[in-house]
């Protein structure tokens, strides 16, 4: 038979609806990721953007100055310039949070995968390492730690000690993960193609996992930036190198909340909030991306079936609601 | 196929009997997926009390849509565009009640003890870590009140009536095998006594074997309890044996409705050809097997007018602006419709002189 056989893909629809990622992302995800990369900006371009060098002082300056054209956000006691401070600080800060988190994702997921996969006793054993991790007494063991740690030995060392005591919870979820998706039948198919094991691991396993890999990213992240702006609080802090947290600190010993000098610390740890906040909703939001049923079901409406797709409004919907009928059409 | 349909009145054929009083009328049904995805566009079909309808067609054709559709039971983004869904029940609603208009309330009285389901797999219908006694029971509390004796009593009944040892209540799904759990799925099905039962392909991961006693159970039950079955399956043949009607979808449409000795001996629409020709009949001379060429089309962007035009072989111009509504074949029954109004059963024949019109259904 000599008929037209329809061309297997006939248009480009499916290729468009790629590009509609961007706009399918939950509206959480879209907020967190926006406030993130404008800080994440701000801390790689910081320098270049900071008025002064956050070190200089004014000479015979003995008190903190108040914004002004000269300095945005004012100066601290002595005259060094609140705005390059905050510009520094964050960079530090974010500095300290993205290898926190980077140490901590490569063990975490390094461990975990391990020791779902594996199983056996190597599960036992790193499991093991895992529980007496998540048992230790963080807070107070990081405060003697970092009071043993140089004070001018920069941001490194104070994220490994962040990262040591932050990824056991992380591998945790990642291994339970990892043990329910080893047992699937794509897992046993790759196995049975004769895969090596780390190649099962690198391409059939991790990819399953990468929304809750990104999650505890954003997670650890979190933990790092607002952990260290807690100590560095309480001095616990590298001196040589600015940091919101150190911003705190001395606004703080040297009297910048007694005297009120708002411009001093209200930046920083407005700044250091919404940064955590960013990172929640990120984190929220990932959630949701990789999880479709935590999303909110809606109905899209559009106009008729001629109409282009301009109004579109949402309307919530419940899984034990009827489907809804949207009489669009004339019935005939 | 008169053994099949006795609740209709004696003598008349089913399918007349449709056009009378049916138990359930889908008019002009549209369920539409992301506002630009018609799933199931402007279908009409209608089920008569005690009748069996059965629904074919490829996957992807809108079968399963249609049928959770008029239950209401797709999730968004599907939405249901148009027509009216009327079920009229002898105990509830004799005078017919539209089920798009009701509330979910109202509706989720209706559900199971008026139109229940068989769904597709039964391993992920049932509930793994609760026993069948359980299952079935919940069914019992949600819509009879019925005291501890009679709960038990009926649970029995219902097992004895799929063919499963009483016994078998106190196991888990798990313990039971692919039939088994199909049984209790049929069983659950019929538990509170519905007048409509849809079965979503209910014997696709079975075998042959356990298939056939599957279905002879299904008629043998349907002769003695008198409910009307939507029988969803790709497979006509199967129909053609145990269906007293069948319609024939294609891209979200019905393109023929009739009798199952209509479809297989007259069929009228070009695609319901092709797919009596895609398989070998038993009792009939052997043939060459033609298929359909081509692959089903991408619903979210179809040909105007008639969606098989790429594939058909009676394709004209003329038939890129034809209404797809269905309507009477000529020179065949007037319950016997299709949606092409250019073919007819003897062009089929004419075009296959090689197909020998086996009559392999039934005796009648």
């Amino acid at each position: 038979m000599a008929t037209a056989v329809t061309p297997l893909v006939e248009s480009t629809a499916l290729v468009a609806r790629r590009g509609d990622f961007f706009r399918r992302m939950p509206p959480k995800a879209k907020i967190g990721g926006g406030i993130l990369v404008l800080f994440v900006l701000l801390a790689i371009f910081g320098p270049v953007l900071a008025p002064y060098n956050p070190d200089d002082t004014i000479n015979g300056s003995t008190s903190a100055l108040a914004p002004s054209l000269h300095h945005l956000l004012g100066t601290a006691y002595g005259g060094g310039d609140v705005l390059s401070q905050l510009l520094y600080g964050l960079r530090g800060t974010v500095e300290l949070g993205v290898i926190t988190a980077t140490i901590a994702s490569i063990l975490s997921v390094g461990i975990g995968v391990s020791a779902g996969f594996l199983g056996g006793a190597a599960d036992e054993v790193l499991s093991l390492v895992m529980n007496v991790f998540i048992v230790l007494p963080a807070l107070p063991l990081l405060i003697i730690v970092l009071g043993f740690l140089p004070k001018g030995s920069g941001v490194l060392p104070t994220a490994v000690v962040l990262s040591a005591l932050g990824w056991s919870w992380g591998a945790r979820v990642i291994r339970a993960q990892t043990l329910t998706l080893r047992g699937r039948d794509f897992i046993a198919a790759a196995r049975e193609t004769g895969e090596r094991t780390w190649r099962l691991v690198a391409f059939e396993l991790l990819p399953n996992e990468v929304s809750l890999i990104a999650a505890n990213f954003v997670g650890t992240f979190l933990y790092a930036i607002l952990t260290s702006v807690a100590l560095a609080f309480i001095g616990l802090v590298t001196f040589s190198s600015w940091s919101l947290g150190l911003m705190l600190y001395w606004a703080q010993s040297e009297g910048g909340f007694s005297t009120g000098a708002w411009w001093w610390y209200v930046p920083p740890g407005l700044v250091a909030a919404l940064l955590g906040m960013s990172l929640v909703l990120l984190n929220f939001g990932l959630d949701e991306l990789g999880n479709p049923r935590l999303r909110e079901a809606t109905v899209r409406r559009k106009g008729g079936p001629d109409s282009k797709p301009s109004r579109r409004r949402r309307q919530p919907w419940r899984p034990t609601d009827p489907t809804p009928v949207e009489r669009l059409e004339p019935s005939s | 196929m008169s053994t099949v349909s006795c609740a209709t009145s004696e003598s008349m054929p089913s399918a007349e009997a449709a056009q009378q009083k049916p138990v359930l009328e889908v008019r002009d049904l549209s369920v539409v997926y992301d506002g630009d995805t018609r799933a199931v566009d402007h279908v009409d079909i209608a089920l008569a009390p005690g009748e069996t309808l059965g629904l074919a067609g490829e996957s992807g054709s809108g079968k399963s849509t249609l049928a959770l559709g008029l239950c209401r039971l797709v999730r968004p983004p599907a939405v249901i565009t148009s027509g009216s869904v009327i079920y009229r029940g002898s105990r509830v609603a004799p005078g017919g009640v539209d089920l798009l208009e009701l509330r979910s309330r109202e509706l989720r009285k209706l559900r199971w003890r008026e139109i229940s389901i068989v769904f597709q797999s039964a391993m992920n219908a049932l509930n793994p870590v609760l026993r069948i006694r359980d299952q079935l029971g919940d069914v019992l509390d949600a819509h009879l009140h019925l005291g501890r004796k009679e709960k038990r009593d009926r649970l029995d009944t219902l097992l004895d009536l799929v063919g499963i040892p009483r016994e078998r209540l106190r196991s888990y799904p798990h313990e039971l095998s692919g039939g088994m759990r199909q049984r209790v799925m049929i069983a659950m099905a019929l538990a509170v006594d519905p007048e409509v039962v849809i079965m979503d392909e209910p014997t696709t991961a079975l075998d042959v074997v356990v298939q056939r006693e599957i279905l002879a159970q299904i008629v043998e039950l349907q002769d003695r309890l008198h409910f009307a079955v939507l029988f969803i399956t790709h497979d006509l043949s199967l129909l053609l044996e145990i269906a007293d009607r069948i319609a024939v979808m294609y891209a979200g449409k019905v393109v023929e409705v009739g009798s199952a000795e209509q479809i297989h001996n007259r069929p009228a629409h070009p695609y319901t050809q092709g797919l009596l020709r895609s398989f070998p009949s038993v009792h009939g001379a052997r043939r060459e097997l033609a298929g359909i060429p081509g692959t089903p089309p991408d619903l979210r962007s179809l040909p105007p007018g008639c969606p098989f035009v790429p594939r058909c072989s009676h394709a004209t111009d003329k038939c890129r602006d034809i209404d797809m509504r269905i309507r009477p074949v000529p020179g065949s029954d007037p319950s016997h419709l299709s949606a092409c109004p250019f073919v007819t059963p003897e062009m089929a024949k004419a075009n296959t002189p090689k197909v020998k019109a086996a009559t392999s259904k039934g005796t009648t």
